[in-house]
């Protein structure tokens, strides 16, 4: 059996697809790490898996109360939020134009 | 004894009965922590003395202020006759995976490094509702991603007080390390796929995972929302009851925290283990691991010291009247790394995202043309290479094209690896089991920089403890020796959903009937004093 291996097409599209941006030696390195690590996953198609399993989400079921009622609730101090903000501009959280600065 | 050798429980029980001031308590940990820590692990450049290699540097942040507040209001609650808590005066480290509101918190990676939380985790409010005092925040892997406390982005990273050539484990590896160094009487840690258990052991103190959903996750900086508990850590079994007696409950912050009534965990330490079945199994004998080339699984044997170390618990639990069962099936042990790495990547991925420059945290001070360039610039500045490394492995393994291959068959076996459990613990079944004891990791710890830098070798430390965190069952690691590098060794007792109780119980009677056992004596390396030339 052949391990299967990312490529470095695919490596570079999930680069983007992340929004990241790496150096050649990051590259170098998280390229060969990925796929040691896929190595690893692929002994998971050596398994038989009866037909009965279900998927598991959570090893024990969460026996909590769910998710509260989506009900809208004011802060009460939102400046220390925005305070947060790497940068701000009257009371708003400000970022570069969305599709590029003219 | 010194005020810092004194457990939690001692501490508690001798401040609120006006034996001992809480501020007494916080200034002999200030001082311990002055004496053994060093530097604290920060972002600036760095150059370590011979002196300073053989420190502990456990903490990022000292709060020192904030400690000192908290021991005062705990000193005149106790002036008024008013009770301060189970925790009175208790010293405490936290993992710099929480929100502690007033502190920076970091999850050890430059990304946050400027990140002050505007509210306080669930667990940590417990806690100093309960008379704790916060010492300060300790490193971890950066983002809690390793078992080294290596890939931390505030260095020096953490040295195991036993030994400062070697690594503490992690994630958690600054909470156990502060917590051997007697630094703290107990931190609070968490654990995704071992990141409490595998420190504690390598720094030979106990440490416990609840079960999911037994402690609040509210305020945890999520790494694996399906896998994470916050749990305790603490130098014996009863301090590990009582922290986690102050922590669980249900929390209407997290929808996954569960309502079941909390047990009497102290109490339950007071009960003998007779006629408790408890499990050994050949699966918790070997780690396996896959050939890079053929994917096929390879077998090793754990080491023999940790072995015989279980073996020799087995015998000291049957003669307390326990009652042992053999060969117990875990079959599906052997798969919970390559689960790990499939769920644990693809929720991590999803979890990462939020880090961006925009609403909080660091943001790349270079210019640039538009937001987009602004997310990848930030994230490639502020992200390690273990986060880049575990964002772009569960994307792909997530991706609509591998999805079917990768995380729905990893979902399928994690089923497996629970039904394991399930069977072993079932009351009407074969096997009928109160715990199993296992190995908590397959051998004592590395040295520093040995594994630090592999990601596969790194991962599969965790071997003994992630399958815990598939099926979400309660575990907890006891120091049961030392091998002949004088290196603490872990046992790892693992009980059904909510039974925290009774892995506590077994725990503390096998601590009661070693008492004696000649490795309790020794201490670690920086509480001896010894200086290495």
């Amino acid at each position: 059996m052949t391990v299967k291996r990312i490529t470095p097409a695919l490596f570079e599209k999930l680069v983007r697809l992340a929004a990241l941006e790496l150096t050649n030696e990051e590259t170098k390195y998280l390229f060969e790490e990925m796929n040691h690590q896929l190595a690893s996953v692929e002994s998971l198609n050596q398994i038989p898996i009866p037909d009965d399993i279900q998927p598991s989400l959570h090893g024990v079921e969460p026996e909590g109360a769910g998710p509260r009622p989506d009900h809208w609730q004011p802060f009460p101090d939102p400046e220390r939020i925005v305070a947060l903000a790497p940068e701000s501009e009257d009371g708003m959280i400000a970022v570069p134009d969305v599709r590029g600065a003219k | 004894m010194s005020l810092t050798a004194l457990s939690a429980f001692d501490i508690a029980q001798k401040v609120r009965a006006g034996e001992l001031k809480a501020s007494q308590v916080t200034e002999a940990a200030l001082n311990q922590i002055r004496k053994v820590d060093g530097i604290s692990g920060s972002l600036n450049e760095y150059k370590l003395t011979d002196e300073e290699e053989q420190k502990v540097h456990a903490f990022i942040q000292v709060t020192e202020d904030m400690a000192m507040a908290q021991s005062k209001k705990v000193d005149e609650a106790i002036a008024k006759g008013k009770d301060p808590g189970l925790l009175a005066g208790v010293p405490i480290s936290i993992k710099d995976i929480f929100c502690v509101e007033g502190s920076t918190t970091s999850a050890a990676s430059k990304i946050l490094a400027n990140f002050k939380a505007p509210y306080t985790a669930t667990s940590v409010q417990k806690l100093i509702d309960a008379g704790g005092v916060i010492m300060g925040k300790v490193n971890l892997d950066e983002f809690t991603f390793g078992s080294s406390t290596e890939s931390s982005a505030f260095q020096p990273a953490t040295n195991n007080p036993w030994n400062t050539e070697y690594v503490p484990g992690g994630s958690s590896g600054g909470s156990t390390a502060s917590v051997a160094a007697e630094e703290t009487a107990l931190s609070l840690g968490t654990d995704t796929g071992g990141s409490i258990r595998q420190p504690a052991a390598f720094c030979g103190v106990v440490g416990l995972k609840p079960t999911y959903g037994r402690v609040s996750r509210l305020g945890l900086i999520a790494f694996s929302s399906s896998l994470d508990c916050p749990g305790p850590i603490s130098r014996d079994v009863r301090d590990a009851a009582l922290m986690l007696q102050v922590m669980a409950g249900q929390d209407p912050k997290d929808s996954t925290s569960s309502a079941r009534p909390v047990g009497n965990y102290l109490q339950s330490l007071e009960q003998d283990v007779k006629g408790l079945r408890i499990g050994l199994s050949p699966d918790y004998e070997a780690v396996y691991y896959p050939d890079l080339e053929s994917g096929e699984l390879l077998r090793e044997p754990i080491q023999k010291e940790v072995r015989d170390a279980v073996l020799s618990a087995a015998d000291v639990l049957a003669k307390a009247g326990a009652e042992i069962v053999e060969n117990i099936p875990m079959p599906n042990t052997r798969y919970g790394i390559p689960v790990y790495f499939v769920v644990s990547r693809v929720e991590a991925a999803s979890n990462l995202h939020r880090f961006d420059g925009v609403k909080y945290g660091y943001r790349t001070k270079t210019e640039v043309q538009d937001l987009n360039e602004l997310y990848r610039r930030t994230r490639a500045e502020g992200f390690g290479s273990e986060p880049k490394l575990r964002i772009l492995m569960g994307m792909y393994l997530s991706a609509a094209d591998y999805a079917s291959d990768y995380y729905q068959r990893a979902l399928k076996v994690r089923a497996m690896i629970r039904h394991d459990f399930e069977h072993a613990f079932d009351p009407d079944g074969s096997y009928r089991l109160d715990a199993l004891l296992t190995p908590t990791t397959a051998a004592t710890a590395f040295k520093r920089k040995s594994v630090f830098g592999d990601s596969l070798l790194m991962q599969y430390s965790d071997q003994m403890t992630v399958a815990c965190n598939h099926a979400g069952v309660p575990a907890v690691t006891i120091p049961a020796g030392l091998d002949e590098s004088g290196l603490p060794i872990g046992i790892q007792l693992i009980g059904n959903d909510y039974r925290e109780d009774l892995i506590l119980r077994i725990s503390h009677t096998y601590e009661q009937n070693t008492q004696n056992a000649a490795w309790r004596s020794v201490r670690p390396q920086v509480l001896r004093g010894e200086v290495k030339a």
